[in-house]
């Protein structure tokens, strides 16, 4: 039936699309997480021995080690990488090599090596110190602590590096001429005018280098570190309920991750400062341009 | 009067190619010199030459008598440290094409940035005198704004008030419009105006000419890498006598 006369409008009504199909995939999706739910609560896993593991004090202090060990491995590898990169792009050659040389050597060989390594320092030098004025057995210095933070840590630098390289070289080289002009130096203006901006480049793959970190400190387990995986290990060998508890560890790395991940949500909006778009002063800015051309 | 800036036999190479061709130069206090002639012809280069920004390949520049970038025993020059380049760089301000503001910083925070963070000046003092600075370049009501707040001719009044924050003994400026919408031209040529009036030196590499007829005690014009013609606005603008010049004044008028 052809109706030539014009519709009425407020009769009118938008039918949704019913998408059967979306339906039907997250009900089987559903399903099979139930599935699977089902499987774990019907498989040999005690349960309440993961409730009774969770928040007991050798956990506790298991987790509390693996923040620390993360947070001390990222500020030195923060630390080493912004001052290898602003090494790696300095006038001067030396510098330049030594930057290239660090990164070469540190990225070329695995963590766990390196902390093998570092742990077993004692075999090489047996004392270390300043000849014939102070010295002291090497044992004595390379607890699990330091040596698992001199793994991490300096082989963290050498990626992060890259990162800070990555993010200096972002910026237009006009920020380090105009910072120039106004009297800095290379060094001043690299630090107070380049580097905050390039923070915007490099904070993600930070974040995502410090997530990496969180589980990487698991590794110092095997040097006698006592981070969670050690510490849980050491209740499985006494109780022998190695899932149980290997869930208990699980969950613990899932916490700090999530917590770390929303932590990055922050920090990226402080260093986005000035760009706007992603917070609310640019909304505020754009509420002022509008009453600029309207008045 | 003693010239402020002077240039002596110029010479630049960037690679094979000869940007700057034995340029002889020199600016007064309170003159304001506009540098005009074709793209590619070394304005920005020899701007940037005196503010150290690039490297001069023979020939040298001197600030008020002290040589830019070196320090002179007999015959023989010695590079300066950064440290002593960044040192004689406040003595000159500098406007880019791109004005170049700290985008993660305020406006406020822009323009002190040097009088504070360089010159280690009282910060109340430089926060007044920085009102001031926007007062002066018809932006008072800014100084909480980031640079990507504003419009592009804002952004180049802006970084006019940060170069002059430092108190330089002479302005260079480099296309400072060329970057700008046609409407936001004037706001930006009007600071500069009366940058002028006030006495500022300031050479003044651009393609306006409405502008330097009006403003500039000197025109230079440049091509090749060398300066072809230098005289008063009317010299140049209306009665130049080389074709090149000739030719480039038609063209653009």
């Amino acid at each position: 039936m052809t109706n030539s006369a014009p519709l009425d409008v407020k009769a009118l009504v938008i039918v949704p699309h019913r998408k059967i199909g979306t339906k039907i995939m997250a009900a089987v999706c559903i399903v099979l997480l139930l599935l699977l739910a089902r499987a774990f609560w019907k498989g040999d896993i005690a349960w309440e021995y993961v409730g009774q593991n969770l928040f007991t004090r050798t956990v506790m202090a298991g987790v509390g080690n693996t923040i620390i060990m993360t947070f001390c491995a990222m500020i030195m590898g923060i630390a080493l990488g912004v001052l290898a990169a602003i090494m790696r792009m300095s006038d001067n050659p030396v510098l330049r090599s030594i930057s290239v040389g660090y990164i070469w050597l540190f990225r070329g060989t695995p963590a766990l090596l390196q902390l093998l390594l570092w742990f077993n320092l004692a075999l090489i030098f047996p004392t270390i110190g300043i000849p014939g004025l102070w010295s002291i057995r090497t044992v004595d210095v390379m607890t699990p602590f330091v040596a698992a933070l001199l793994g991490l840590g300096i082989q963290q630098g050498a990626y992060t590096a890259e990162v800070v390289r990555a993010g200096l070289l972002s910026i237009d080289k006009g920020q380090m001429e105009a910072a120039q002009s106004i009297g800095m130096t290379k060094l001043r203006a690299t630090l107070k005018i380049v580097l905050p901006q390039a923070m915007r480049v490099i904070v993600p793959p930070i974040g995502n280098e410090t997530i990496g970190m969180v589980k990487l400190t698991s590794l110092a387990s095997v040097i006698q570190y006592s981070e969670v995986l050690k510490n849980v290990e050491d209740i499985y060998y006494v109780n022998s309920r190695v899932i149980e508890l290997l869930i208990v560890a699980a969950i613990w790395y899932m916490i700090v991750v999530t917590v770390l991940s929303i932590a990055q949500i922050y920090i990226e909006r402080h260093f986005s400062k000035g760009w706007g778009r992603r917070d609310a002063s640019a909304q505020q800015t754009a509420n002022q341009a509008l009453v600029g051309e309207v008045s | 009067m003693d010239a402020i800036i002077k240039a002596h036999g110029l010479q630049k190479y960037f690679g094979t190619f000869h940007v700057l061709k034995d340029i002889n130069f020199e600016i007064r206090k309170g003159e304001v010199v506009c540098i005009i002639g074709p793209s590619g012809s070394g304005k920005s280069t020899f701007l940037r030459c005196i503010n150290q920004l690039e490297q001069i390949d023979t020939g040298y520049v001197t600030v008020e008598n002290e040589i830019a970038g070196y320090r002179r025993e007999g015959n023989r020059l010695f590079p300066l440290r950064d440290r002593e380049i960044a040192r004689q760089r406040q003595a000159i301000g500098m406007v880019f094409q791109k004005f170049h503001l700290f985008p993660h910083r305020t406006v406020l925070q822009n323009i002190i940035e040097g009088p504070v963070g360089v010159q280690k000046r009282p910060k109340q003092e430089c926060i007044a005198e920085a009102h001031i600075l926007l007062q002066r370049v018809g932006l008072a009501d800014k100084a909480g704004a980031y640079p990507g707040e504003l419009s592009g001719g804002q952004q180049q009044r802006i970084a006019i008030a940060r170069a002059l924050a430092m108190k330089p003994k002479a302005m260079l400026f480099d296309e400072p419009t060329s970057a700008l919408d046609p409407e936001l031209v004037g706001e930006v040529l009007g600071v500069m105006k009366e940058l002028a009036a006030s006495g500022t030196t300031m050479i003044v590499v651009t393609h306006e000419i409405g502008f330097c007829r009006e403003v500039a005690d000197r025109v230079v014009f440049m091509d090749a890498g060398m300066i072809v013609e230098t005289g008063t606005p009317s010299d140049i603008l209306e009665n130049p006598r080389n074709p090149r010049v000739k030719n480039f004044i038609s063209a653009v008028l």
